[in-house]
């Protein structure tokens, strides 16, 4: 599999694509510490950007290289190569190629600019690993999305469904459902369905490291109470390590039964 | 020897192969002819284990096939298409499928008589279309395995590196090779092939010979022949 990984990787590592992904997150960041002058208020800015950026940028990317690697997928099937050593590997090298542009365009800036001097670092390592975590997450689904169509249009559509669900609508519902029922206790499920979505739960984790969740006022207390003790904040990682797996495990079980 | 026994598949409502039966003969050229849509790639992906046939069973030297990936180790096989990585150069992609297999290859001898020198180190997304077809033939042959399957390995060659294809599958079945290809053109399938299937609507209409094929359909040439064999089936 780290055959597959390595080429998938070169090869992704020399299009433009991921250059330009760099470079964005490389722009941003400096332009945002320079407004600022303050590491924290940038990692606040950069969160919201990361939020809906990585989980979009990777959706899009892991359906665009699914169908376009399908040929080659296909050459590689007929060789004495397992299914899950082939699919695992090109979504695994996608998403460390994805992984390291997110890494490095938003880790130099904040290098340069005294990073490793500051108390932020560790609220920057958790914007990191967010960052990484739906990337893989989302590529993930994408690919499990473009492996269940073989219909590019249409694959291309539930996928960017999936990911306006989870980015924008599910937060809109979430509300609405609140409003509603705001005369009712809402504590349990609004912490169910906070974990449900990975962006909400990769928001919260940052917030909580913040130290700023009482800007959400009531909510933000329970989620205080509830994640911010140590086993709230090693249960959401879990959580979230959960949420990464469960991606790959699927697109390894639609893989291995899968007519090409 | 490769034979397949009673194939069934359906794409959900469309029935591709209704029970295909026959056995490749060992250390021959056997063609695999028919129409579009008439079930070719499906057997050769059911072979290769890229298609799960619904009923049936495939065997290679008596070894069923199970969804296990080793036995192909045992098949050169050339895709219809030759679309690669884009970013990765020639050499680098020779170089990853080596990587995958156990066994040696003489990717060097062929690359020299296709002339793929000076392609080696560009980019895959540069090349024509009839170079990467060159390419592809390498990667089929250059592992020297027992069973090579090519389809529509015409597909993009000039003349002189068809010429070389047709001289590389007769020293291929000089060396005892069992060899399946499909191809449209049947000039080229008339010049290598010794045996021919005829594939119709996911029945196998004819094997044999071609010289039998065109003596039972009193014809002269393939192409004729092949057109009696339609006719005949929708008269």
């Amino acid at each position: 599999m780290l055959n597959i990984i390595r080429y998938t990787f070169y090869d992704l590592l020399r299009s433009r694509w991921s250059i330009f992904y760099m470079l964005f997150f490389m722009l941003t960041s400096t332009a945002l510490l320079f407004l600022s002058n303050d590491l924290s208020s940038a990692i606040i800015s950069l969160m919201n950007i990361l939020l809906i950026l990585a989980p979009l940028v990777g959706t899009i990317f892991g359906v665009i290289f699914y169908y376009n690697s399908s040929d080659f997928t296909e050459l590689l099937l007929a060789h004495p190569l397992k299914r899950s050593t082939i699919f695992l590997g090109q979504l695994y090298g996608l998403c460390i190629s994805l992984s390291l542009s997110l890494v490095l365009g938003l880790g130099i800036p904040f290098l340069f600019y005294g990073l490793l001097y500051s108390d932020a670092i560790f609220d920057f390592l958790i914007l990191l690993v967010d960052g990484v975590v739906l990337t893989f997450i989302f590529v993930g689904l994408a690919y499990i999305i473009a492996l269940k169509n073989d219909n590019k249009v249409k694959g291309f559509g539930y996928a960017l469904l999936m990911w306006l669900i989870f980015a924008i609508l599910y937060d809109g519902m979430l509300l609405v459902i609140m409003m509603q029922f705001q005369d009712y206790p809402l504590d349990t499920f609004s912490l169910v369905s906070t974990v449900l979505n990975p962006i909400d739960l990769s928001r919260i984790l940052i917030l909580l490291k913040l130290d700023i969740s009482a800007l959400l006022g009531y909510t933000g207390a329970l989620y205080q109470k509830f994640f911010g003790t140590v086993v709230g904040i090693s249960i959401s990682f879990t959580l979230l390590a959960i949420w990464s797996l469960l991606p790959s495990g699927l697109v390894l079980r639609i893989a291995t039964s899968k007519d090409f | 020897m490769i034979e397949f026994k009673n194939i069934k598949k359906k794409f959900g409502q469309l029935e591709v192969l209704k029970g295909i039966d026959f056995e490749v003969p060992q250390g021959k050229v056997t063609a695999v002819l028919g129409p579009n849509g008439s079930g070719k790639t499906t057997l050769i992906k059911s072979l290769l284990g890229m298609v799960f046939p619904d009923s049936g069973s495939i065997h290679l030297d008596n070894y069923r096939l199970n969804g296990k990936a080793e036995y192909r180790n045992n098949i050169g096989y050339l895709p219809q298409i030759a679309r690669f990585p884009e970013n990765l150069t020639a050499r680098e992609l020779l170089k990853m499928v080596s990587s995958v297999r156990a066994s040696n290859n003489n990717a060097g001898e062929l690359i020299e008589r296709f002339k793929l020198d000076e392609y080696l180190d560009k980019k895959l997304q540069h090349l024509s279309g009839g170079t990467r077809q060159k390419i592809n033939i390498v990667m089929a042959l250059m592992f020297d395995a027992d069973y090579l399957i090519l389809d529509e390995p015409t597909t993009g060659l000039d003349p002189i590196a068809l010429r070389i294809l047709k001289q590389l599958i007769a020293e291929q079945k000089e060396a005892g090779k069992t060899i399946l290809v499909t191809s449209h053109i049947l000039n080229f399938v008339e010049e290598v092939a010794d045996e021919v299937v005829f594939l119709l609507e996911g029945h196998i209409h004819y094997q044999g010979s071609i010289e039998k094929l065109t003596s039972t359909t009193n014809t002269e040439g393939l192409e004729s022949a092949i057109a009696r064999l339609m006719e005949d089936q929708h008269a």
